[in-house]
């Protein structure tokens, strides 16, 4: 049995470290030249900053996670710097860009541990050089060992924002400001349903306190309202206090991001299907806990399936590869199934009360301004968007792929990756409906850009 | 349950179903589309963008003249142009053979006044330096050209809406009869009942025929689309070849669209993906046409579903078996650029019994030996 495994994050490498443990020899794909996924992501060898400084808390949990992965290369058909493009779920066929050498490679089951990526929404100047994603900012961090500036504006809400805020800080880069779109007193009146979380929680607060202690400025429960600036040079942030004042702090960059959104186009190209989280406030592929789908041979764990960080990325990736392999009636250790069961259970509990704590500003977005720029691929504003839902020549587009037939929104290089959240909101909020009235973008491959030369027969 | 009576179902929101609602509202008949999904939702919403004469069987280019005239209006119909331009259209060959196709085709568009210039190796790789050196010969028609798909059947929905006809999205026939006077049609638990019946559903027009006891050898049709990233804006005419395996063309804002080879389908669902073979084989078929598309990306393929006859040209015209039906489908992958003109005739057949266009070659008799 033939078994892809997609990914080479915490939920891929324990994937693979059961399918080996098993007996198999997994063909195992990962875009990163060296895997660890966004979260584990290695540094080049030529940078000398150690795992303790990269990684802070986690310092441990990514160097066993990198020695499992380096330890495991010799056991299964190990392929870096590979994009996997399309799906054939029919025929059970991945089509791959390896370092722009093309290759059809078969399968009996695949396991997609896809990730995740930032969630955006458009504020007025954030296509500016200077801003970029909260995820963008720490991989810059990571792998580069740099700041994106050296007046740096955090702006956003959620875990990332505060972990990325005190990264800054331990590694000498003193952030300008952190602004959080969610109000302290929510925070607060949300923090119970966190002790669940244990650790992850203690170490959350701390980051806060960190922050706050080292005197960097923070406001919460703020609107942005601009990222000033000339030619493409960032200059200040414009927003407005919880308290409704109009402030603007100078910068020189702007790092920007409201949660994690799974990077599910995969599992939508095999034809896995989608429903609406409330709580996540996105649409995530259908699976049971164990990572099984509605379509045979098709399995997903970690935040690809859905956002819930790294500790339940490992567990999901081992928990789904148990249940491919008890699926094609391979014997598993079923204390260990119980008890990655058991933890999953009490996990996602956690990831709920996150997820509530932190909550997406939907009304944000429905905000942005006509003149903004949501579709940066297309050059698709938050106006034509709104016109596609009034009235045009074309009749109302009463959902979201209808506005992209007539606008191009989501069209362009990133396919909606970027935009896909907020433009759903302008639309319903044009149309007076609930975001998850109006359907999601369709995926269609590529899954990313490939180059005809390099993907033609 | 409830009947709505009217004088004309359409079955079927392409292009020719929502301009046959367009023609007949705008003369004041009552007339009702039922779309199972949404306007334009296949064929005629998702295909290449082709608004080609060049090339078509002899018997398509009466229908394709008039559409093309119904496509210069489009604004004073619509109220869009669906970025209809007239770019021209290259077709070109890549052999000798083909070369000797371009040049028999001459005497068909010379026949049926359509203008056409063939241009020479020499001339061609002057005036197209970017063509690649397989390319041979070339024949261009000036007065074709592109337009957006995604936009012209919305459009001359709203159109025949704001004119009085009626149209339903998401109300897919679920039964259909002829009482001997009207045609009685049920889609769930809606029902309508009519004089008339235009048969416009694309694959699913066979379906429709078949319920009249008529059955024709319809297969879907899927047409393998993909596009790029934008570039640099240097192809100008919509790019065909001989034998139809690649096409491409670019739009101002810089993306190429090509197409080429076949995607698969379940028109049960309906569903539809494009083929990865097929988008590499044409990928390579089109850089060898056009070599500085090598570093272009593809960001996106597609596909959707349409209805091939066996002969490659449409059913049209009356129906052997039942008064009063009219059909108009199977359009085999080139019906984009007829949709205007055959909704405009379709309206003719009901309300003059008679159009300009002769139609005997689409007869559905051709299939039907038994009716005829």
């Amino acid at each position: 049995m033939k078994v892809a495994v997609v990914g080479a994050g915490p939920a891929g490498v324990r994937a693979v470290e059961q399918l080996v443990a098993a007996g198999l020899t997994p063909l195992w794909l990962d875009e990163a030249p060296d895997g660890g996924g966004r979260i584990y992501q290695r540094p080049p060898a030529q940078l000398s900053r150690d795992a303790r400084r990269l990684y802070g808390f986690e310092a441990k949990r990514a160097t066993a996670l990198h020695a499992t992965l380096d330890a495991l290369k010799a056991h299964a058909d190990w392929r870096p710097n590979t994009l996997v493009w399309h799906i054939d779920p029919h025929r059970r066929r991945l089509e791959v860009l390896s370092a722009g050498t093309q290759a059809t490679l078969d399968f009996d089951a695949a396991l997609l541990c896809t990730g995740a990526m930032d969630r955006v929404v458009p504020v007025p100047g954030w296509t500016r050089p200077g801003v970029t994603t909260l995820g963008a900012a720490q991989i810059a961090l990571k792998t580069q060992g740099c700041a994106i500036g050296d007046k740096v504006v955090l702006l956003g809400t959620g875990p990332l924002l505060w972990l990325l805020a005190y990264q800054y800080l331990k590694a000498g880069a003193r952030p300008a400001a952190v602004l959080d779109t969610t109000a302290f007193a929510h925070k607060a009146r949300h923090a119970p349903g966190l002790l669940a979380g244990g650790a992850v929680f203690w170490k959350g607060l701390y980051y806060m306190a960190a922050v706050r202690a080292a005197g960097v400025p923070v406001y919460e429960g703020v609107r942005p309202r601009a990222i000033t600036g000339a030619g493409d040079q960032v200059s200040g942030l414009a927003f407005e206090t919880a308290r409704g004042a109009a402030r603007t702090l100078a910068c020189d960059a702007v790092a920007l991001g409201w949660g994690l959104k799974p990077e599910a186009q995969l599992a939508d190209l095999a034809g896995v299907p989608f429903r609406f989280d409330a709580d996540q406030h996105n649409w995530l592929p259908e699976r049971d806990i164990a990572g099984r789908t509605p379509v045979p041979g098709i399995y997903l764990a970690g935040d690809g399936a859905g956002i819930g960080g790294a500790d339940v990325a490992e567990r999901a990736g081992a928990r789904a590869a148990l249940a491919l392999l008890e699926d094609t009636g391979r014997p598993v250790p079923q204390d260990t199934v119980a008890a990655l069961d058991a933890a999953l259970a009490r996990l996602a509990g956690f990831r709920t009360a996150l997820e509530r704590t932190f909550p997406f500003p939907a009304d944000l977005a429905r905000a942005v301004p006509d003149a903004t720029l949501v579709c940066r691929c297309e050059a698709i504003t938050a106006g034509d968007l709104r016109a596609a839902g009034g009235t045009p020549a074309t009749g109302t587009a009463r959902e979201l792929n209808r506005a992209k037939a007539f606008t191009r929104l989501g069209m362009g290089r990133c396919q909606g990756r970027v935009c896909g959240p907020a433009g759903a909101e302008i639309l319903a909020a044009a149309l007076n409906r609930e975001v998850a009235a109006i359907g999601r973008l369709r995926g269609q491959p590529p899954v990313k850009p490939v180059p005809l030369a390099e993907a033609a027969e | 349950m409830s009947v709505t009576d009217t004088e004309v179902l359409i079955i079927g929101a392409g292009g020719a179903g929502t301009s046959a609602a367009l023609h007949l509202a705008q003369r004041g008949v009552p007339c009702v589309l039922l779309e199972r999904g949404l306007v334009g939702g296949q064929a005629s919403g998702v295909n290449y963008g082709g608004v080609r004469q060049q090339g078509r069987h002899p018997a398509e280019l009466p229908i394709a003249r008039r559409s093309m005239a119904l496509w210069h209006r489009l604004v004073e119909i619509a109220g869009t142009d669906a970025e209809f331009t007239v770019s021209g259209h290259l077709k070109l060959a890549r052999t000798p053979e083909e070369e000797a196709e371009l040049v028999a085709y001459l005497d068909v568009a010379r026949a049926y006044d359509l203008p056409l210039r063939l241009v020479g190796r020499n001339a061609l790789h002057v005036d197209y330096p970017w063509l690649g050196p397989k390319v041979i010969a070339g024949s261009l028609a000036p007065e074709d050209g592109a337009a957006n798909p995604r936009l012209l059947v919305p459009a001359l929905a709203r159109a025949a809406r704001a004119a009085g006809a009626v149209i339903e999205e998401h109300a897919k026939v679920t039964e259909l009869a002829f009482d001997g006077t009207l045609f009685q049609v049920a889609a769930g638990e809606r029902r309508w009942r009519a004089a008339w019946l235009l048969n416009t559903a694309g694959f699913w027009g066979g379906t429709v025929a078949a319920a009249f006891d008529e059955a024709v050898p319809v297969q879907p049709l899927s047409p393998n689309m993909m596009v790029t990233e934008p570039i640099r804006y240097f192809i100008e005419p919509n790019l065909g070849v001989v034998g139809g395996n690649v096409y491409l063309r670019q739009i101002p804002r810089g993306n190429v669209i090509i197409g080429g080879g076949h995607g698969v389908s379940d028109p049960a669902v309906p569903w539809s993906r494009p083929a990865a073979e097929e988008t590499r084989a044409a990928m390579a078929l089109a850089t060898a046409l056009v070599p500085s598309l090598a570093g272009a990306c593809v960001i996106r393929s597609w596909s959707g579903i349409d209805g091939e006859m066996p002969d490659h040209i449409p059913v049209i015209g009356p129906s052997r078996t039942t008064p009063r039906l009219i059909h108009a489908f199977g359009f085999s992958g080139h019906g984009f650029q007829l949709g205007p003109g055959v909704g405009a005739i379709l309206s003719e057949l009901v309300l003059d019994g008679a159009t300009d266009v002769p139609l005997a070659p689409f007869d559905i008799g051709r299939w039907t030996a038994r009716a005829a």
